[in-house]
């Protein structure tokens, strides 16, 4: 990995964990509605994976989906103008923590429905195929969606034909309050890419180098016209499912020992171990992202509401 | 014009859309070699190749998803479903995706994705593979629901719906497939959503119907004719957009409303159109508007058990002469 990305990698996992840890501040203090997923704790994965992709690339992402519209390009002042439902949100204020979009960037959208992006980013691939664009797409998705049917389905048309894309499953451990043990009949979710004829594999979801390698074979495959891949990347939601989750279906400790593994301090290390970046440079980024934040929260918070009157505008496109 | 069928004129088009744009791709199920179950894509993968004739395997919700997201990133799919009942396993992907796309991503996207196919009674396919649909559709918001009932209306609503950069669910009737009618050759003969016909004036009721109870209400048309009742009968071809405003102006003149379809009766889309129009003419009806649809009970298989569900000319006959209390 070239020391560029790996700074941007760097950068992006500390911008995610600053707007989430924000997001959590904001809901707290009521300036949040609805629902708010995070990812801390599973930054790596977008951030490296998002890495490897042009804004002619797709993703398709999810309900916990900040960090993949961070990664993929997504302006945090505008994302959490979104998440307070501002007018200047990436949706207007329509959609909310669980619908960032921003076509423009290649993100097809996050979804609420588990499972719901997986065959969008199938068709996104398609797409891809029919105008011999040299471009793939990457579907996120979490170890609850691994058991919904269209998942299923959806791998068995991509590989039929061959599409350029990635499927890959952030196994953070739960569904909400059911741990992947007592929905999934597999240890390993990627052993079932076996029954969809492509190459499938389980990586530390919170090393980055790891998540990086099986990409980098996976964007090969695509890009040659070989077919999907599927990469499971193992990791751990600190974070209760929603905020305000009880969390009495796991202990303080085992959420103790993933937050040792934090994959943020782990790339630092990593980075600084092999001589790829020095404390100073490190430290200025973690500023940049603080510095960031604080001006999208402001940004946010005098963004002004969306106007009622516009309502019925964009049900259908009109031109 | 041509003479052709009904599956004919919509297969014409389809080519005709192909050929117009190389983004029009059409995918479903048996589609390729055997060219639909009704012959509504025969020939066409010889013409334009399996890219863009493409076989599915049997995964209603994810290659209507699929169609979702090619149409999100450019292209312009036609999903062909074997059966408009199958909707239903396909149901989030057209409702809480296709549908909501656009508004829910503030209006970037456009989702220029047509999903066609047959619906209705006719061939004693019963309970899985005989409704009719289009008043759940009309339901959602986000989705234009076109059911054309003529062979040059397939055409030329089809052909709207194909350059809509909306998505349109396209209802076909199996009963109408082999009915033929005189068809525009020209490849950009095209015929707006929101526009409704009248297939027949009258001054002393309004029936307004859909697909193939259009021909069931010029048959009774016919009958009250006889009895010096002059029935209008209109029928609104697209159910979104609605065009209520033609509907309205014909209550105005004859004072009555009956409304007959071959979906439910309940929930149906004539309730909705009864409602708008006492909203709007009240004080224009003589009398109470009549729905007329399918019994609220599942489709039956035995035929005269499903001619017993479903309204019958006489029933709307019945209705328009109960309508001018005679």
């Amino acid at each position: 990995m070239d020391r560029e990305r790996a700074l941007h990698i760097y950068a992006t996992m500390n911008r995610i964990r600053k707007f989430e840890e924000r997001a959590v501040q904001l809901f707290e203090a009521n300036k949040l509605r609805g629902s708010v997923h995070l990812y801390i704790g599973e930054e790596a994965i977008a951030a490296t994976v998002c890495s490897l992709m042009t804004d002619q690339d797709y993703i398709t992402s999810t309900h916990r989906g900040h960090g993949h519209a961070i990664a993929k390009g997504a302006m945090l002042d505008r994302a959490l103008a979104e998440l307070m439902g501002k007018s200047t949100g990436y949706c207007k204020g329509r959609g909310g923590s669980m619908h960032i979009a921003d076509l423009e960037k290649g993100n097809l959208g996050a979804n609420a429905i588990v499972g719901g992006g997986v065959p969008i980013a199938v068709g996104g691939a398609l797409a891809q195929k029919m105008k011999g664009e040299k471009h793939f797409t990457v579907s996120f998705f979490g170890d609850g969606a691994a058991n919904q049917g269209t998942v299923h389905e959806s791998m068995n048309l991509a590989s039929l034909w061959k599409l350029p894309i990635i499927f890959i499953c952030e196994n953070n451990g739960f569904a909400i309050s059911v741990p992947t043990w007592q929905s999934t009949s597999v240890k390993d979710i990627s052993v079932r890419a076996a029954g969809y004829d492509m190459p499938g594999e389980t990586v530390d979801g919170n090393d980055v180098m790891a998540i990086d390698a099986a990409v980098e074979r996976a964007k090969t495959r695509a890009l040659n016209g070989e077919g999907p891949s599927f990469i499971e990347c193992k990791t751990y939601r600190w974070k209760g499912h929603w905020t305000g989750d009880p969390e009495t279906y796991r202990t303080r400790e085992e959420v103790a020992s993933w937050m040792e593994r934090c994959p943020i301090k782990a790339f630092r290390a990593y980075l600084l171990n092999n001589g790829i970046a020095k404390e100073k440079e490190l430290d200025d980024i973690e500023q940049a992202a603080a510095a960031e934040i604080e001006a999208a929260t402001e940004f946010a918070l005098n963004s002004p509401e969306p106007d009622p009157a516009q309502v019925m505008d964009d049900v259908f496109f009109v031109g | 014009m041509s003479i052709k069928t009904y599956a004919v004129a919509i297969r014409d088009t389809i080519a005709q859309e192909m050929r117009h744009d190389d983004k029009v791709f059409i995918m479903g199920e048996d589609i390729e070699v055997l060219g639909g179950i009704f012959g509504c894509t025969r020939d066409l993968a010889k013409e334009f190749g399996t890219e863009r004739v493409r076989n599915t395997p049997i995964t209603e919700a994810t290659f209507v998803g699929a169609g979702v997201g090619a149409a999100t990133a450019g292209m312009r799919p036609i999903v062909e479903l074997m059966y408009m009942d199958f909707t239903y396993v396909a149901m989030d992907q057209i409702l809480n995706q296709a549908a909501k796309i656009r508004y829910m991503f503030g209006g970037k996207a456009k989702v220029p994705l047509v999903i066609r196919g047959q619906q209705g009674i006719g061939r004693g396919n019963a309970g899985q593979h005989s409704q009719s649909v289009e008043s759940l559709f009309m339901h959602i918001p986000g989705i234009k629901v076109a059911c054309p009932s003529t062979p040059a209306e397939a055409a030329g609503l089809l052909r709207t719906a194909i350059r809509d950069d909306n998505p349109v669910l396209f209802l076909e009737h199996k009963a109408l497939y082999s009915t033929k009618g005189e068809v525009p050759d020209d490849p950009e003969f095209a015929i707006p959503f929101g526009k409704a016909a009248i297939k027949k004036e009258g001054k002393d009721v309004t029936i307004v119907a859909n697909l193939l109870y259009v021909s069931k209400a010029l048959e009774a048309a016919d009958i009250l004719e006889k009895e010096g009742i002059s029935a209008e009968v209109i029928d609104p071809l697209t159910l979104v957009p609605l065009d209520i405003d033609t509907i309205v102006k014909s209550v105005q003149k004859t004072g009555r409303l009956i409304t007959v379809h071959e979906a439910h009766r309940e929930g149906g889309w004539g309730a909705e159109i009864a409602a708008q129009v006492m909203e709007r003419a009240f004080r224009y009806l003589d009398s109470p508007p009549i729905r007329l649809g399918a019994k609220q009970c599942t489709l039956p298989f035995n035929l005269g058990l499903e001619n017993a569900v479903v309204p019958q000319v006489d029933q709307i006959v019945q209705a328009a002469k109960q309508s001018l209390y005679r």
